[in-house]
């Protein structure tokens, strides 16, 4: 047990390093670009004076030298303090986040279940029926998932379900008549919405998953300790699925856990692509009227989420692989 | 040796199928204005959301341009901005691989440590961050995807040039008095290429899906300049009436990123040997 706070801690000081170096990139990239990260809010508002606009470059601390600056907007984002949109209500950064987070982390982690539950058994499968038919099948299916545009499978699936079909809702999270229906009826109309939207954010993972937990699989049954397993005679199911998995889960949680950044950065897509009101859509937004507090509160968040990510990654491979806990 | 690998690239069937495909995509936008009779800009009043018929073989678009010919001279920026972003890619990534691989120590953790940044950054979030500062663009969709992707090859060269460092040729090299330039450019490189053009051609795959995607969005190649990407966002504002739209776009892109894919994991398996003994 002592190995495993040890563990996390070394763990959690470089996740801490991580969030440094990811707030400095996004930080720079905003400030080296043209023009004042101001100028959107000053430029389009002929009404604001100039000593306003010294108010404002002061409150951003624009005057001042970048490391300064840097050291400032950090100190406010510890208090979550991201200022003001730009956007004609002036909400608080915060809030607009706040509200359009539940939808995209749910998502989110929706597709991330769907994921292991779909190719976990796929990758095991394959491995264990290596050149089968089903294996070939499943390796051409996994090539051309890779190929495939999620934003296109998206609006095929729109085109099938939705319009041809007509038996899915094609586009937001709850039908109009949303208020007038019973508990059941609610989840069962938010089901139906999410149905697309977790499939496609999922569907990536699940062709990258299947592969790696085939080949990791593949890896694990030429183990001496394998073959010494079935040699004394255990049935083949108990040294797959007891012997085998364990092992060859490991790298598969660390792939999962790098997949997080990806899974985040895909809700844009498919967030614009429903007309789901989540973090993706609310980003899209911002990126488009240049809501600069904006998208610096969402890229610290989205890093955010994905160190949550990596660290629940790290906590699984610390329970599934005893070594870690030691090392 | 040389040899060798070109039998191997021959009787390998994923290369083959992939590099065909690779090859046809190059061929149709070399030779677009020679196969299509339409300009991809040429508005058409009269034509407009016209089905896939024998005069406009993949139908017409909201303004009755020809989807065929549009989707052709999209095939270029397509093929263009991958080869571009990757190239951009593979020469930061090289040079990053390079330092870290062969000084070691404190320079290669630090160097480590900012791939490992770059990696837990959701790329997309940063993409697009990137591009609404700096206006979106062919130029820019090419710098930006190359400036974010360049990770994956830095950590190739890197173990790459760890196993080699200390190889007799390398140090044999070094006695005679050669510049670490010189043993990196003259030794180091050449032996560390295979994973690299490996992870080339699959990256030209993964810039070409990362392109279609920021167009799509309305953030890559602007309209009126024709992308497979910007041609769907006019398939999903007449996804009821107009399926060709959304169609034809999509296999054009799936077909190429299968062909870049195939292209590559093929070429890996000729470059790697074992795999080779393996098989025989």
């Amino acid at each position: 047990m002592k190995g495993i706070v040890a563990y996390l801690f070394s763990k959690g000081f470089e996740l801490i390093i991580t969030f440094i170096g990811i707030t400095i990139i996004s930080f720079l990239i905003i400030h080296l670009a043209p023009g004042k990260p101001t100028d959107m809010l000053t430029e389009l508002n002929p009404k604001i004076t100039p000593e306003t606009r010294i108010k404002l470059e002061q409150y951003y601390g624009l005057d001042k030298p970048l490391y300064m600056q840097y050291k400032m907007w950090l100190k406010r984002v510890i208090h979550l303090d991201f200022g003001n949109s730009f956007s004609s209500d002036h909400r608080l950064v915060w809030d607009k986040i706040k509200e359009k987070l539940p939808a995209t982390i749910s998502i989110n982690v929706l597709s991330l279940l769907l994921i292991l539950i779909i190719s976990i058994p796929i990758g095991i499968t394959s491995a264990t029926h290596q050149y089968s038919l089903y294996d070939k099948l499943m390796t051409v299916i996994v090539f051309v998932g890779f190929a495939m545009p999620a934003f296109w499978l998206a609006l095929l699936l729109m085109m099938f379900f939705g319009i041809y079909l007509n038996i899915l809702p094609i586009s937001g999270l709850k039908s109009i008549n949303y208020d007038e229906l019973q508990t059941v009826e609610k989840v069962i109309d938010i089901g139906k919405h999410l149905l697309l939207p977790v499939f496609i954010s999922a569907f990536g993972g699940i062709a990258g998953i299947s592969r790696y937990m085939r080949s990791s699989m593949l890896e694990v049954i030429r183990q001496d300790y394998i073959t010494t397993a079935v040699a004394k005679g255990l049935k083949s199911s108990r040294v797959i699925y007891i012997h085998g998995l364990r092992n060859a889960l490991l790298p598969v949680v660390t792939i999962l856990g790098l997949s997080v950044p990806g899974l985040i950065g895909g809700s844009v897509i498919f967030e614009q692509v429903f007309g789901i009101p989540g973090m993706g859509q609310l980003f899209y937004m911002a990126v488009m009227t240049r809501d600069y507090p904006l998208i610096m509160g969402i890229l610290t968040i989205g890093a955010v989420l994905t160190i949550a990510g990596n660290m629940l990654a790290d906590i699984g491979y610390a329970i599934v692989d005893p070594r870690v806990r030691k090392a | 040796m040389k040899d060798n690998w070109w039998e191997r690239l021959k009787t390998n069937k994923m290369a083959i199928a992939g590099g065909l495909i690779v090859l046809f995509m190059f061929i149709i936008s070399i030779f677009a204005p020679m196969i299509t009779p339409y300009k991809p800009n040429i508005i058409d009043r009269y034509n407009i959301l016209s089905p896939p018929d024998t005069r406009h073989l993949f139908g017409t678009d909201d303004l009755g341009r020809d989807v065929f010919s549009r989707m052709l001279y999209g095939a270029r920026v397509s093929l263009s901005v991958g080869f571009v972003a990757v190239g951009l890619s593979t020469a930061i990534g090289v040079i990053f691989g390079a330092i870290a691989g062969y000084y070691g120590g404190i320079v290669d953790r630090i160097i480590m440590r900012f791939v490992d940044i770059m990696l837990a950054i959701p790329t997309f979030f940063l993409i697009l961050a990137v591009i609404a500062f700096l206006e979106p663009g062919i130029r820019n969709i090419m710098i930006v995807i190359g400036l974010t992707s360049w990770m994956g090859v830095a950590r190739l060269i890197r173990a790459e040039f760890i196993s080699l460092r200390n190889r007799e040729f390398v140090l044999a090299s070094k006695s005679t008095g050669a510049s670490d330039l010189m043993i990196i450019v003259r030794h180091l490189l050449p032996n560390s290429m295979s994973p690299v053009i490996v992870s080339a051609v699959l990256g030209i795959a993964g810039a070409v899906l990362l392109e279609s995607a920021l167009s799509f969005l309305g953030l890559g190649v602007q309209p009126p300049t024709p992308s497979w990407g910007n041609i769907l966002t006019i398939g999903k504002d007449n996804i009821e009436i107009a399926w060709w739209l959304s169609v034809f776009p999509g296999v054009a892109i799936l077909i190429t990123v299968l062909g870049y894919n195939l292209f590559g994991e093929g070429l890996r398996d000729v470059f790697d040997p074992r795999i080779w003994e393996r098989n025989d």
